[in-house]
């Protein structure tokens, strides 16, 4: 079921950035929906869901975008695997940890994507910084908002809590 | 989902093979500067290094031993070597010397064809045994017809006379001993005198009047009146001449010929006969 959501989620998230595209600007800074989602499921799911929901969304986006296949899945495997490493050492629940994680979930995403098109001089970014940052807000802002609507669904605090043991900060239940 | 959640070593190997993955994926798309797939180029590249690497170890030892392992031969063939390069060596002066003298033959050859004289070509075997007479010894002697009082000449001029001859050599006065004297007259002007001998690496021109117009740099050649030389060889040139004198000149000669590297000579086999010119005045005997 949990899988399911998640591919629901991103298909949800793909077919929103695909279409309303125009529209997904924050002040100056375009979202990144998936993105946002990707970050999301490794907040609540650990690492290996991150890097698989990662892959699999980046892989999508690619291949619905005209770049070259594997370099946005790569990004965002990264990025789900290290903020799905990093819910698991720390508490992301408050939305300070949230938007920092969305933050630099951003950052780390434009510079791996970026940072392999300029490596293989196939685009020249001219490396926006503050373009990127503006988007790392303008996602966090967005995450933040998504985060706390979820979590404030019907039987989404209890599950949250059966997930946790009931006593811990944790977002999400791992073995690891 | 978090069912996959199972075990942090197991997402990190699965996060590796997917970024691996990622990266063959696009690899397989991307071309390099070269044309040539950047997975391609990437696997040359690292296999090509593993090459040079291994070229680089192989150089190494091979170097090291051609260096210094395997070189117990050297030593050997060092010796060799400066053993060839001395033979070359004294073969390429043995080469140079006999090139020389075919020159200096040659040379002599020409003089002997051009004098119309008959004449023998002798080479020069010894220098003087004490330096007070200016003589040498030649190779020939009366066996190949030298006679005493013959001319001998050099490409260059004239050099002495035969005083001594033996069976197989002969010794020669050279025109600067100093008792040798030779009818002489100036190219120039024809004012005659005799070239005398000083014993000395010059000659004296004596008996030319003092109004006779000679200069420095007139060449002095055999007048031929001493019945020993022929008459029109190159004696010298004139480099100083004594104004200040009285009714005759003291005139100096640097001579043609370089005594001190004499190797072969003409020696003229027929004596000359006495010009009946009148001499110089004052001129004495030439043939002392």
């Amino acid at each position: 079921m949990k899988t399911l959501v998640v591919v629901v989620a991103l298909a949800l998230a793909l077919v929103l950035q695909t279409r309303l595209a125009p529209f997904l600007v924050l002040g100056t800074s375009p979202l990144d929906l998936v993105l946002i989602v990707v970050v999301y499921v490794a907040i609540t799911s650990g690492p290996t869901t991150g890097l698989l929901a990662g892959a699999a969304a980046g892989l999508a986006q690619d291949a619905l975008s005209s770049g070259i296949l594997g370099i946005g899945g790569l990004a965002k495997t990264v990025v789900g695997y290290l903020v799905g490493l990093a819910s698991t050492q720390f508490i992301v629940a408050g939305p300070l940890p949230r938007f920092l994680t969305f933050l630099a979930s951003t950052v780390i995403h434009a510079g791996i994507f970026m940072g392999l098109y300029e490596l293989l001089n196939l685009r020249d970014f001219g490396f926006p910084w503050g373009g990127v940052l503006g988007q790392g807000v303008a996602n966090a802002l967005v995450g933040i908002v998504v985060l706390q609507a979820i979590e404030l669904l019907p039987g989404a605090a209890e599950r949250r809590q059966q997930r946790s043991g009931g006593g811990g900060m944790r977002t999400s239940r791992r073995l690891d | 989902m978090p069912v996959l959640e199972h075990r942090r070593g197991g997402s990190a190997v699965l996060f590796v093979l997917v970024v691996v993955a990622h990266i063959v994926l696009i690899s397989a798309q991307v071309t390099s500067k070269s044309g040539m797939p950047v997975l391609q180029s990437v696997a040359f590249g690292m296999v090509a290094e593993l090459q040079r690497g291994g070229a680089g170890a192989v150089g190494g030892v091979s170097s090291l031993w051609n260096g210094y392992v395997d070189l117990r031969g050297a030593r050997d063939e060092n010796q060799r070597l400066r053993q060839q390069l001395a033979d070359t060596q004294i073969r390429l002066q043995q080469e140079r010397a006999l090139a020389q003298r075919s020159g200096e033959l040659t040379r002599l050859l020409d003089l002997r064809n051009r004098v119309g004289l008959v004449t023998t070509a002798a080479e020069v075997i010894a220098a003087s045994a004490t330096p007070d007479f200016r003589t040498v010894t030649i190779g020939k002697g009366t066996t190949s017809g030298l006679r005493p009082d013959m001319a001998v000449l050099s490409p260059e001029g004239v050099v002495g006379r035969v005083i001594v001859p033996s069976a197989r050599a002969a010794k020669v006065q050279l025109l600067i001993d100093r008792n040798a004297a030779v009818g002489a007259l100036v190219e120039r002007t024809r004012a005659q005198g005799v070239a005398m001998g000083r014993g000395e690496e010059t000659l004296q021109l004596e008996y030319v009047l003092g109004t006779s117009d000679v200069k420095v740099g007139d060449v002095v050649v055999t007048s031929g009146i001493d019945g020993i030389y022929p008459k029109g060889f190159v004696i010298g040139r004139i480099d100083y001449v004594d104004r200040a004198g009285g009714a005759l000149k003291q005139i100096r000669i640097q001579p043609a010929v370089n005594f001190t590297s004499l190797e072969d000579v003409l020696v003229v086999l027929t004596p000359q006969t006495s010009d009946p010119a009148a001499p110089a005045p004052g001129a004495p005997d030439t043939a002392r």
